[in-house]
């Protein structure tokens, strides 16, 4: 058997009024969300919370003309809270460009992700220092091989495989339905399934790649094409955050011990693609009205609710993610820009005489125009 | 790493007398010593396990390392350098084979989007320990996609090192220096010279990126790298014969281009010409062509003239000895140099 049997609907525990769904098919699933204590889906809760409100302020500092781009990741929390959670600390994420919930669970800075998106760098924050948080890929699908070649590095350095959770090391890729046409998405499924990479694809589909459903990526469910790959496959509630975490708590699990797996977490982009998009030219209004009736947050704070939370403690959270998010823009407004030196410096790891010369070049001629204009 | 300074260094793991072998045999050799002098280097590529690659570049490399360090892929070159990029990621050192020059494009996203930028992408705090070696070029009689020169798309790249061996000593002491380097080297094999032999010396006589004169003359100025020249030396060794003293100039790096020794000799024969198997247009050759008219501008007593494969795909195997230039176009070239 290779995973979970194929499956007429994704994995749901939490309805989408926050309800528990308890059935024979979920009982495994069940036990699994059971490791999550009520302070750990408060802490799931302030997390989403936190994304939505740094992604509304950092939407507000792109029409204010400070970022010259933001990518919205409002809609898609639940599934992220639920990856982000399932990973354990010696794991190495690779995402793509909407992850900021996982990011920012991993320890990366708010303003680490709002500078890629100021034009100050490409890359953002040193993933050596956010607990295996690699930088994002704009190039979908490319970090498909990327996740895929450090899991294979991981298995011949012998760092997973020996039965303990604790210790083995795995990797989970994030991408998406649109990411998942591309020929570098298949190549990794290969490459994974070749070398029993410890890796896990976490794939967000989120109904649309900037204005092409997914219905037009695929023909059978996602899930299933994997599959045929011969990877361990699940299909989850990517809006609910127990079944995501759940779900790829085990998956992930079962690749530290040499069973690459795929996640298909079934969710929307509330928002846009970019703030360079116009959803209302391609999709229905009343399908975005009745997925934000699934709002994941929303959901997990009924269920919180159920468990005796109260308001005032949700609020709290709320009051909290705002303060954040403030902080955020105060710190990027008094942010330094990069120096043209930043042009130069990096291309190479060890010295490169073009690349010097244009260096030396470029300082003088601004030298030639006096002063530090 | 210093794999473009040190030199003249004891090298352990290798011969410490001269051998004369092939240059296919000199690349094995490289791998070899590689391997067993860092645990880290592997190899990746298309049918290079048990078979030794279509070539034997990898003969008894799978035999003494195992499939966990000459890794016999799937047949996917995208997949390949990107699953590199992750390894190298994780602390390891890949060593690439492409079957052939024309296979190469698969992965040309994952070499120029990612390979090369990953490093500037990380403001230095990741590298890329990369080698990609790609069998280049003409004269094997091969069918289309096998007998290319896509050097140019490679060196118009930042973030890449290219480099082009001639000789067996070459193959053998820059193949070790490109795995020596942090930064990723595309590697051209000349596969028409695979077996021709020559002499291994004890350590490396130049560093990984010198422009190194093959043979010495006064009167023009020969340029080309890998099985071009062998060309070269020909064409010299005729115009000799004729009363003209050519300098040959093996260029062995395309980027960066060693250009002190090209200046310098451009100054002293004041005409140059450049050879290559590549076609002409935005070549390797064009960049030459124009930085020694800029640098050698007063020295030069003609322009500084081109001989390149044709601007055309590379035609069928019966025509490839009128595409390529050989030794009579590049005598051509001599004479029109000599007409200014």
């Amino acid at each position: 058997m290779t995973g979970p049997e194929v499956a007429t609907e994704p994995i749901r525990l939490l309805d989408a009024d926050g309800s528990l769904v308890e059935s024979d098919a979920n009982a495994e699933w069940r036990e699994l969300a059971g490791q999550l204590s009520t302070d750990d889906r408060l802490a799931m809760h302030g997390e989403m919370l936190r994304t939505r409100r740094f992604d509304i302020e950092a939407g507000h500092l792109q029409r204010q003309g400070k970022l010259g781009l933001w990518v919205p990741s409002i809609g898609q929390e639940g599934a992220q809270v639920g990856a982000a959670w399932a990973s354990r600390d010696q794991d190495t994420i690779f995402p793509s460009y909407r992850e900021h919930l996982i990011a920012l669970h991993r320890g990366v800075d708010m303003l680490q992700i709002i500078d890629i998106f100021r034009g100050a760098v490409h890359g953002g924050w040193d993933p050596l220092e956010t607990r295996g948080m690699r930088i994002y890929s704009l190039v979908i699908a490319t970090h498909a091989l990327h996740s895929t070649g450090y899991a294979m590095g991981i298995r011949f350095d012998g760092a997973c495989g020996t039965g303990d959770a604790s210790r083995d090391e795995a990797v989970m890729a994030f991408y998406g339905d649109g990411a998942a046409s591309q020929g570098d998405a298949s190549e990794g499924l290969v490459f994974a399934a070749s070398y029993d990479a410890p890796i896990v694809f976490f794939v967000q589909n989120n109904k649309w790649a900037i204005s092409v459903p997914s219905t037009r990526q695929s023909r059978t469910p996602l899930h299933e094409r994997a599959r045929g790959f011969g990877l361990d496959a699940a299909w989850v509630d990517g809006n609910d955050p127990l079944a995501s975490f759940a779900v790829t708590r085990r998956m992930l699990d079962a690749a530290r011990q040499g069973r690459p797996g795929y996640v298909e977490a079934d969710t929307y982009r509330m928002g846009a693609h970019t703030t360079s998009d116009d959803p209302t030219r391609y999709r229905p209004s009343d399908e975005e009205e009745s997925w934000r009736r699934r709002d994941p947050i929303a959901r997990l704070a009924a269920h919180l609710r159920e468990l005796g939370v109260d308001d005032a403690t949700l609020a709290e959270q709320d009051r909290e993610a705002v303060e954040l998010a403030a902080d955020m823009r105060r710190r990027m407004l008094v942010a330094g820009t990069a120096a043209s030196d930043d042009i130069f410096d990096h291309v190479y790891s060890e010295p490169h005489p073009l690349v010097l010369e244009q260096k030396r070049a470029l300082a003088e001629f601004e030298a030639g125009f006096g002063g530090d204009a | 790493m210093t794999s473009d300074t040190q030199t003249q260094l004891a090298q352990p793991g290798h011969p410490a007398a001269s051998v004369t072998m092939p240059i296919a045999k000199a690349l094995n050799a490289a791998l070899r010593e590689a391997m067993r002098a860092d645990d880290k280097v592997l190899l990746m590529g298309e049918d290079i396990g048990p078979l030794g690659g279509v070539f034997r570049i990898t003969d008894g490399l799978h035999a003494e390392f195992g499939e966990q360090r000459v890794l016999d892929t799937p047949l996917a070159e995208s997949g390949i350098i990107g699953t590199a990029i992750g390894l190298a990621m994780r602390g390891y050192r890949p060593v690439i084979e492409i079957q052939f020059d024309g296979f190469v494009y698969p992965g040309f996203d994952q070499i120029v989007s990612q390979l090369a930028k990953m490093t500037a992408r990380h403001k230095g705090r990741v590298s890329m320990p990369i080698v990609i070696r790609i069998p280049y070029g003409g004269h094997i009689g091969a069918v289309e996609h096998h007998q290319e020169s896509p050097e140019a798309y490679f060196a118009h790249t930042a973030g890449l090192r290219v480099v082009s061996p001639s000789t067996a000593n070459d193959a053998h002491w820059m193949l070790r220096q490109a795995i020596e380097s942090d930064d990723p080297v595309i590697f051209l094999e000349p596969k028409s010279k695979y077996w021709s032999k020559g002499e291994v010396l004890p350590a490396p006589a130049a560093r990984l990126h010198q422009a190194v004169v093959a043979k010495p003359g006064s009167d023009v100025t020969l340029i080309g790298h890998g099985a071009m020249v062998h060309v070269l030396l020909q064409a010299a060794q005729i115009a000799e014969g004729e009363g003209t003293s050519c300098e040959v100039v093996d260029l062995r790096s395309l980027s960066p281009i060693d250009w002190a020794p090209l200046v310098e000799s451009a100054q002293r024969t004041g005409r140059v010409i450049v050879a290559q198997e590549a076609p002409g247009h935005v070549s390797v050759g064009s960049e030459i062509a124009a930085t020694i008219a800029e640098r050698a501008f007063y020295s030069l007593e003609a322009p500084v003239l081109r001989v390149s494969g044709f601007d055309t795909p590379f035609p069928p195997a019966q025509l490839e000895d009128i595409y390529l230039p050989d030794a009579d176009r590049v005598l051509d070239a001599v004479d029109r140099s000599l007409a200014y």
